[in-house]
């Protein structure tokens, strides 16, 4: 059984003007057909507004489909008898740490989530000391969360949704606020996760260096999804990647630059090392 | 129209148990019309320091000089220096409230005491130096696009005719062609208007790409303070406070470590492969040269 799977999903949303009356409607997310498998780490690129935080709010059921269907582990989100069973198997990383963290007390804030789902208190703190050392945060447990760097933050918050035991995790836009080492901290904790934990991951990011580990990438559009491959793929497609606002990671833009100028270096680099092993074999 | 700080201090709740001593002894220049990077790791000192810029943040301890005037004294004009030099916040989009974008766009002007055509004349001005199209001028604010929503932000600022323009974090959670857009925009403004920029990002590759100078903050202190290509030759002890340099900088080094004869100075993707076509034709384009 896919972990997620969308058929034909459209999303509307009404358009209104000043006084509040509907003028029109505006399809965020159209006709978007996709299957996520269990364990698959996905990345969803896409320009701003092109439908990609909109269709991963669909994973959760924070947002239902207009028409088509979305199904989490098998359950269609529409229905309300097994909303609860959905919300729990797809859990939702969002992009400010400081929105999502409410608790005084790092292990506190871990527990809400479980103690929400009515787990017993034991079985909690066994919760909260596994999250925690999942993504390397138990060292600060008894600290208070605004004393944390960003990066850090945002590993509780990541430990908050794996202390419900979710068997995918949504990420949207993750470290668009971190600085260099709060990124790094995070995606290793992603990485982690996926590794040890098995969990499905799904990130979506403006960071192209982000995606490279992907075993597949979806790029979003005007609500549809353009392209779908696995990162080499889409990342030797440099042209029509700009047409979408997007771009390729640094390294790639640098092989492409030798090769233009005449060197002979395999195309869809897209590894530091890799760049330096090719150039070093025409050294 | 330089900035001077001589021996700041800043010290978050003085005398409270949260006191916090976010900048050190801090001593700099900015010189009129420079390009000027900040970068350092969340907590480093970075926001409060540019705080002390405009005047918003009053230093615990020691002086800044406007144009060589002490901001602190006695009778100074504090609101001329904010007319002067323009903030732009994280996520300044957070802060659009007009009707429509001219509105909003007028909103500073007309705070300054400027006449209604004045107003719309500098904020006609503004939204074009942004790349704003005059389509959009009447719409709401709240019906842009992340990007453009953002441009309207940073004209609200530019409709003042600031001679300093400080920018924290003009990119964050955009998409790469509007990251792109937007710094180009300011790099423009910068050659075209003589505009003093001082831009925060954490984003190594975009400081690399567009500033003169790079100012290191960490805990509360300059780490460095030096020109794009020197500062990224300590990578290594960048790395140790958070931070990191352009990918094509690490590149440089694992080629010079493997045995080519590359300088590990490049920062820019251009400047990279300029050594690397240099190295592997066997030092022929310096004889060229």
């Amino acid at each position: 059984m896919s972990m997620i799977k969308t058929k034909k999903l459209i999303f509307e949303y009404e358009k209104r003007d000043e006084e509040g009356k509907v003028i029109g409607m505006n399809r965020a997310v159209d006709e978007v057909d996709l299957k996520i498998e269990p364990g698959q780490f996905i990345a969803i690129l896409g320009h701003n507004g092109s439908g990609k935080s909109t269709l991963a709010k669909h994973m959760n059921a924070i947002l239902v489909p207009t028409e088509g269907t979305m199904w989490v582990d098998g359950k269609d989100t529409r229905q309300e008898e097994t909303l609860w069973d959905v919300r729990q198997s797809a859990g939702m990383v969002f992009q400010n740490p400081d929105n999502q963290i409410i608790g005084t007390v790092v292990e506190e804030d871990v527990g809400f989530g479980p103690e929400n789902l009515g787990i017993p208190t034991d079985e909690i703190w066994e919760r909260v000391e596994a999250s925690l050392k999942a993504v390397g945060m138990i060292e600060y447990r008894k600290s208070s969360p605004n004393k944390l760097s960003g990066g850090q933050k945002q590993r509780v918050a990541i430990a908050g949704v794996v202390a419900m035991r979710p068997k995918c995790i949504v990420l949207d836009e993750p470290t668009a606020m971190l600085d260099p080492n709060g990124r790094k901290e995070v995606l290793r904790t992603v990485e982690e996760l996926r590794r040890r934990e098995k969990v499905t991951v799904i990130l979506i990011t403006h960071y192209m260096e982000e995606v490279i580990d992907a075993d597949q990438v979806f790029v979003m559009d005007h609500g549809h999804i353009v392209m779908q491959g696995t990162p080499r793929e889409i990342f030797s497609q440099v042209e029509l990647l700009k047409k979408y606002r997007l771009d390729v990671p640094q390294v790639t833009i640098l092989a492409d630059e030798l090769k233009r100028r005449g060197l002979d270096i395999p195309s869809g680099i897209l590894r530091k090392e890799e760049l330096v092993e090719a150039l070093c074999q025409l050294n | 129209m330089s900035i001077k700080l001589e021996h700041v201090n800043y010290i978050y709740s003085e005398g409270t148990a949260y006191e916090k001593h976010a900048l050190k002894d801090i001593c700099l220049e900015i010189p009129h019309g420079q390009f000027v990077g900040i970068i350092g790791h969340t907590g480093s000192g970075k926001s409060t320091l540019i705080q002390h810029f405009n005047g918003l943040i009053k230093a615990t301890d020691g002086v800044l000089y406007y144009n060589g005037e002490n901001i602190y004294a006695d009778g100074y004009k504090m609101k001329e220096l904010r007319n002067q030099v323009g903030l732009v916040f994280q996520y300044p989009e957070h802060q659009l409230f007009e009707v429509d974008v001219m509105k909003d766009v007028c909103f500073g002007p007309k705070n300054q005491g400027l006449s209604d055509e004045e107003c719309e004349v500098r904020a006609r001005e503004a939204l074009q130096l942004v790349g704003l199209k005059e389509k959009y001028y009447d719409r709401s604010p709240f019906d842009l696009s992340g990007g453009q929503k953002r441009r309207a932000a940073i004209a609200g600022v530019l409709a003042m005719r600031p001679k300093v323009l400080v920018l924290d974090e003009p990119t964050a959670g955009l998409d790469p062609k509007g990251r792109d857009e937007i710094l180009d925009q300011i790099a423009y403004l910068h050659k075209q208007s003589d505009m003093t920029v001082i831009l925060v990002s954490h984003s190594m590759e975009d400081i690399a790409k567009y500033v003169d100078r790079i100012i290191v903050m960490n805990q509360g202190q300059v780490m460095y303070d030096d020109i794009p290509k020197r500062v990224f030759s300590h990578y290594k002890e960048l790395e140790r406070v958070g931070l990191a340099a352009p990918q094509v900088t690490y590149i440089m080094h694992e080629l010079k470590e493997k045995g080519l004869a590359v300088s590990a100075e490049a920062t820019t993707v251009e400047e990279a492969a300029d050594e690397i076509m240099k190295a592997l034709s066997g030092g022929k384009g310096e004889r060229d040269k």
